[in-house]
């Protein structure tokens, strides 16, 4: 199956990759590993007339962190971030990393294009969201950073403008007291979730929740920030009862769309369990447990 | 002239409207063997090999990255072949099913995925068998749940996959000279 004829450019650099982008127009579309753009251009929901392949472009492969920020490059791919010395730091990098797809497609898929790509089902927004992430971009008019929230602005739009391109995702260092988790269903490895839930808990105490974040994934034309299921938790000693409390204000603030992975319903009451479950892996990870999860599938 | 019921003029009219798209030079490594083509953007990974080079042993499934029967490696990392363009595989090292036999002598996981009846319609066998070997150059003891993972991404509609994990264990056993 041919994705219908376009021009092919290989940028070397950001730079000439924008200047390229720019010069080409609106017809043109950036590739980075392809997992998501190809698809869609072979089932000819897309048909650009030029692809600019960032794919050999060094500078946007790479992986920081120290005890105040993580910075990930655009290119760089799940495989490698599920097994980097960020993932092993910060367990709910690499519940996701380790969750998305396959091992084909996390040798190939990358995080600048999960984000660019603005598809509610892409795991990293969602995660992103969980982790209150600054999107690295640049374009024409130069560099600038952008909230996760603002960043995702309709189902597959964003908040790029023409010519400009993600260069590198960036977040805090979670503090010591703080752990999450990222959870979710899918109906095999290869398959889209059905639906996920992140949430990134700090407790004091044992378990008061100083601050928490719970954002879900394939819920929505666009990643949801449950800011009442939040509010259900923060500054309170967690209980059976709040945590109940705050999964049903998250499947309150939730509006999933009708598909092949389920009805609103059924991915309202996954999301339920997911949101549960996220929070008492958090809790754990918290205590200092080491808890393996990722997304769950038959 | 008509070319079945189009009068000339308006056919060359037609042609003049699509555009000639500027072939790519592409290099690939396959199995240790060079070749050099001239492809079209649009050209996938897997039809490149298939189409140009004749290696028909990986097979086209779903074409939507999801059932891995196109599954090779790209410089040493199992992918889903008909979701990478041939051009992005330039200069790059591929290594298909047909790589795995060495002087006439099938590859012990080839030998295990006939012992063990790993396969019943053979469709998915290729990319089963690229994504086992990848599995166990990583890991060559892996545990059954490991094996799962493994090849979580390919799918088989036969086997039920129990002797796909029989012959996969049974590989990695025979590989490590146990």
């Amino acid at each position: 199956m041919y994705p219908a004829p376009f021009r092919y450019h290989r940028a070397n650099s950001v730079d000439e990759a924008i200047s390229l982008l720019s010069d080409l127009g609106d017809g043109a579309r950036a590739l980075a590993g392809g997992q998501t753009l190809l698809i869609w251009m072979k089932l000819r929901f897309d048909e650009p007339s030029d692809l600019v392949d960032l794919g050999r472009i060094p500078e946007l492969s790479y992986m920081d962190h120290d005890d105040a920020e993580v910075r990930i490059g655009a290119l760089t791919t799940h495989g490698r971030i599920a097994a980097s010395p960020i993932a092993a730091r910060i367990p709910i990098v690499r519940d996701c990393a380790n969750g998305i797809a396959d091992y084909q497609v996390r040798n190939r898929g990358t995080i600048g294009g999960s984000v660019a790509a603005g598809d509610p089902a892409c795991d990293w927004p969602a995660l992103l969201h969980t982790l209150d992430a600054e999107i690295l971009c640049k374009g024409p008019n130069g560099e600038r950073s952008i909230d996760i929230k603002d960043f995702i602005e309709d189902l597959y739009a964003t908040a790029l403008e023409d010519a400009e391109i993600v260069t590198g995702i960036r977040f805090k260092m979670p503090a010591a007291n703080s752990a999450g988790a990222y959870v979710g269903f899918k109906r095999c490895a290869p398959a889209y979730p059905t639906a996920t839930a992140g949430v990134q808990l700090t407790l004091t105490d044992g378990d008061i929740c100083e601050d928490v974040r719970i954002a879900l994934g394939s819920a929505g034309l666009t990643p949801i920030h449950a800011i009442d299921a939040e509010a259900e938790l923060r500054g309170k000693p967690l209980s059976e009862k709040n945590i109940e409390q705050a999964a049903e204000a998250a499947v309150a603030a939730c509006d999933p769309v009708d598909d092949q992975r389920g009805s609103p319903a059924f991915k309202r009451s996954v999301l339920r369990v997911l949101v549960k479950r996220a929070v008492g892996i958090a809790v754990r990870r918290c205590g200092g447990e080491s808890v393996e999860s990722s997304h769950e599938y038959y | 002239m008509r070319f079945g019921g189009v009068a000339a003029n308006q056919l060359k009219a037609v042609m003049n409207t699509i555009e000639v798209i500027e072939p790519v030079a592409v290099e690939v490594t396959v199995n240790g063997q060079r070749y050099q083509r001239e492809v079209e953007p649009r050209m996938l990974l897997v039809q490149l090999l298939r189409e140009e080079l004749r290696l028909t042993g990986t097979h086209i499934g779903c074409d939507t990255t999801y059932c891995g029967a196109c599954t090779i490696l790209l410089n040493g990392d199992p992918v889903k072949s008909c979701t990478v363009l041939a051009v992005q595989a330039d200069q790059g090292e591929v290594l298909t099913v047909e790589g795995l036999e060495k002087d006439g002598k099938l590859h012990p996981l080839q030998e295990a995925f006939s012992e063990h009846h790993g396969l019943q319609c053979g469709f998915c066998t290729p990319g089963m068998l690229m994504s086992a070997y990848a599995l166990l150059a990583d890991n060559p003891a892996p545990s059954r749940q490991e094996i799962r993972k493994g090849i979580a991404g390919n799918l088989c509609r036969c086997t039920g996959y129990e002797n796909i994990l029989n012959a996969v264990a049974a590989a990695a056993e025979e590989m490590r000279g146990e």
